[in-house]
């Protein structure tokens, strides 16, 4: 090869690769430039459900409105009575959002470098009460009768690289009263105690002033537990469980059952009978991946990504019973609650 | 004309009459290539690794806990892919198609994230990703490697670690102002990394030259030659042999090292569990670390060549040790900033170095797949380590388990120096008069 020619291929290779970069790097500034703009056209224009001005009051269904266009993210709410109607919006954003006792807990990532995260404690009419910081990204959150606030937050690292995850259940009141992560309570797994350092808890439901379900995991296993606040004790009662949630008369309780099999993880429903310790499974199409929320003592909620559009979910109904199929019950919506 | 087995030990040789230090270091275009290469894969691959849990839960609505649960299925296989990558770089003679495959699967991986949705399609990208990176490795080292002066080797590596920090310090800082322009722009950021992606590909297919890494056997002297119409012959490397050669007591050592290794993940978890941080900062805490990786991966590199690469090698990881120590005791502030700088120190003195070390003294054509084989020893054991170490953390707690370590790595470091001083010499120590 002479001198000559080596150069020109050379630059050739030069121009081919300024030529990738000024494509690559134009590509990324127009897409951003579009994505901003869908932003602002989601967060500001048109919603695509009906909605009104006012959150309703008195028994209401609240959850995080996703339907595109103006109050985007934001709490809404839809009276008991007309699940189906507008929807009133409020003036707060949330990633998770549950309302009960005139208390709304809402979960939020704060975007920023570093990005944070909180719980926000609001009253009825939507003003803050308290704020406090979260370790990681929103996951579940829950109040009971007595105004204890439940949040698990998903704790992960700086790289996927790390395969380092874990997730932190609190339980504290906004008076004060503080349970602590969860985590620190005594585990007692079929009888003996769990002391495995992957141990990891998630997903509260509070059954009484003490009383509450939840989920421990561990080396891959999961089960739900019943927890005492008082003697801050955790015990297992059924294996591979995840996500509690009590039913309103009590006798019953809902969660996620992951299926046999390698492969993609596919979580059903299962709900089970604490008194005849019997156990429902709901096989379902699509796999669930929702804390469930009661709407009634024959109808369970929960929310599920809605397809082709990533940001956007629905909330579907589903009867406790071994054949059934969910239903769409709200458009648009994540992250249900059920104020009576 | 003497021609000898290798251009590399050609020029040992050409250089065996002069130490290091009076060779004119003359950085490799290819190996600064290399860099800038590495450099758009890391701010590719950090900036997606950075908010992906926020995507996964915020965007998706899926909680992370299936994510863990695949986890450790990708590592293992990263681990093979690395060491057949490496063999297969060796074999064919050509590095570059090899690396271009690994770079060039990261980069599908990327156009996969901008359509995936459910979890199978998010791990199996994921998947593609550690793969095409356990791929590119070895094969780019081995090029890093061949392009280098032999009496500056850790010194080039040293060059292209720092490039290469310089992206996976980047590539969060990117993503995360990415999304404060464009809230809940996660695919503007898919968009931007597959840019890079594709910017890496374009520079290493461009502008590295398709290197070959050894001779063809008919130039040289000596051996036998299978062709009798002049075309190369390959002789074949014999993995056996990689592993039996004095490479044995590098990957001895570094194993052994690797077994008390627990990564800087856990000494950022002891420095939290001192309760002064608040756990927002951990990934800031990663950034403070690389910033000292980068800034020392050159000086050490250059010290190495001076001194002894398997000493700094060894030595390097008292730095470990020392950060374990600290994170041990205390979690103020000053602590925090002294464990990141030894943090910072421990990975300069060991990432590149162990390439250069291994790539030295791997048996001639075979490289690659030394270079991989130690690599690999290093991920597996500090693997072990992790897991080990997690156990240990629960029954006595964050502080003693760390004091516990930096007592286990200093009195291992004599053991290693035991096991490599005597064996590994420096090749322009050994030429030199």
């Amino acid at each position: 090869m002479t001198g000559q020619t080596q150069w020109s291929t050379r630059r050739v290779r030069w121009i081919a690769l300024v030529a990738v970069a000024a494509i690559a790097l134009a590509g990324s500034v127009i897409y951003a430039l579009q994505a901003y703009q869908r932003y602002q056209d989601r967060s500001s224009g048109v919603s695509a459900a009906s909605v009104t001005e006012q959150l309703p009051s008195g028994s209401r269904i609240v959850f995080r409105n996703t339907a595109s266009g103006e109050g985007y993210g934001k709490i809404a709410a839809v009276p008991l009575d007309d699940p189906h109607g507008p929807r009133g919006l409020g003036d707060v954003a949330c990633d998770r959002v549950y309302a009960a006792e005139g208390l709304v807990s809402c979960m939020r990532i704060i975007r920023g470098i570093p990005t944070t995260f909180e719980t926000q404690i609001l009253d009825s009419a939507g003003r803050q009460i308290q704020a406090w910081s979260l370790p990681g990204i929103p996951s579940r959150t829950r109040i009971s009768n007595d105004g204890l606030v439940a949040t698990t937050a998903f704790v992960t690292g700086h790289s996927y690289a790390t395969n380092s995850f874990s997730t932190e259940t609190t339980i504290r009141g906004t008076d004060g009263r503080d349970y602590g992560n969860l985590e620190n309570f005594r585990m007692l797994i079929n009888g003996s105690e769990l002391t495995a350092i992957d141990r990891n808890v998630w997903g509260v439901t509070f059954a009484s002033d003490d009383a509450f379900f939840a989920t421990v995991a561990s080396g891959g296993k999961t089960w739900l537990v019943s927890g005492s606040l008082q003697d801050k004790t955790l015990t297992s009662v059924v294996e591979n469980a995840e996500c509690p949630s009590i039913s309103p008369d009590g006798t019953r309780v809902a969660f996620k059952k992951r299926r046999a099999g390698v492969g993609a993880v596919h979580w059903d429903i299962a709900v089970l009978d604490l008194a005849a310790g019997d156990e429902t499974r709901i096989p379902l199409e699509r796999s669930v991946d929702d804390q469930i929320e009661w709407l009634d003592n024959d109808t369970m909620l929960f929310g599920e990504p809605r397809e082709g559009a990533v940001g956007d979910s629905d909330i579907l109904s589903l009867r406790p019973v071994a054949n059934a199929k969910p239903q769409l019950f709200i458009e648009h919506a994540w992250s249900p609650s059920v104020e009576r | 004309m003497y021609l000898s087995l290798s251009d590399w030990t050609a020029r040992r040789q050409a250089a065996g009459a002069h130490p290091a230090a009076t060779v004119a270091f003359k950085a490799s275009p290819t190996v600064i290539a290399l860099g800038i290469v590495s450099m758009l894969t890391d701010i590719s691959s950090e900036s997606v690794a950075a908010i992906l849990p926020l995507y996964i839960t915020g965007a998706l609505g899926l909680s992370m806990v299936a994510y863990g649960f695949l986890d450790g299925l990708n590592q293992g296989t990263s681990a093979i892919v690395r060491i057949a990558a490496g063999y297969t770089a060796d074999r064919t003679n050509r590095p570059k198609p090899v690396a271009v495959v690994g770079y060039g699967l990261s980069m599908v991986a990327r156009i996969g994230l901008l359509f995936a949705q459910g979890f199978a399609g998010i791990t199996a990208i994921i998947g593609a990703d550690r793969i095409g990176k356990g791929i590119r490795t070895a094969p780019r080292d081995a090029m890093i490697q061949s392009s280098s002066q032999p009496e500056h080797l850790a010194r080039s590596f040293g060059i292209h670690r720092m490039l290469d920090t310089i992206g996976a310090t980047i590539g969060p800082f990117l993503a995360f102002v990415v999304l404060l322009l464009v809230p809940d722009g996660y695919r503007v950021v898919f968009v931007v990394s597959l840019a890079a992606a594709i910017l890496g590909v374009a520079v290493l297919g461009l502008i590295v030259p398709n290197l070959r890494l050894r001779r063809p056997v008919a130039e040289t002297a000596g051996a036998p030659s299978e062709s009798k119409i002049g075309l190369p012959a390959r002789p074949s490397v014999r993995f056996r042999d990689v592993v039996k050669g004095r490479l044995r007591y590098v990957l001895f050592a570094a194993g052994l090292l690797g077994l008390v290794t627990v990564g800087d993940g856990f000494v950022y978890l002891a420095l939290m569990d001192h309760g002064h941080l608040q756990t927002y900062w951990f990934p800031l805490l990663f950034v403070g670390s690389n910033a000292v990786f980068l800034a020392l991966a050159i000086p050490l590199g250059r010290l190495a060549d001076r001194t002894s690469r398997a000493g700094v090698f060894i030595v390097g990881h008292l730095a470990l040790a020392a950060s374990y120590l600290c994170a041990g005791l205390d979690g103020s502030i000053p602590i925090v900033l002294l464990c990141l700088v030894l943090l910072g120190a421990f990975y300069a003195a060991t990432d590149g170095v162990l390439a250069a070390l291994a790539g030295q003294i791997s048996p001639e054509g075979a490289t690659s797949t030394g270079i991989a084989s130690a690599q690999t020893v290093v991920a597996v054991t500090r693997l072990v380590a992790s897991t080990g170490f997690g156990f240990l953390w629960f029954l006595f707690g964050a502080g003693p388990v760390m004091i516990g370590a930096a007592v286990m790595m200093t009195l291992l470091v004599p053991v290693a120096w035991r096991v490599i001083s005597k064996r590994i010499t420096q090749p322009v120590d050994r030429a030199a008069p």
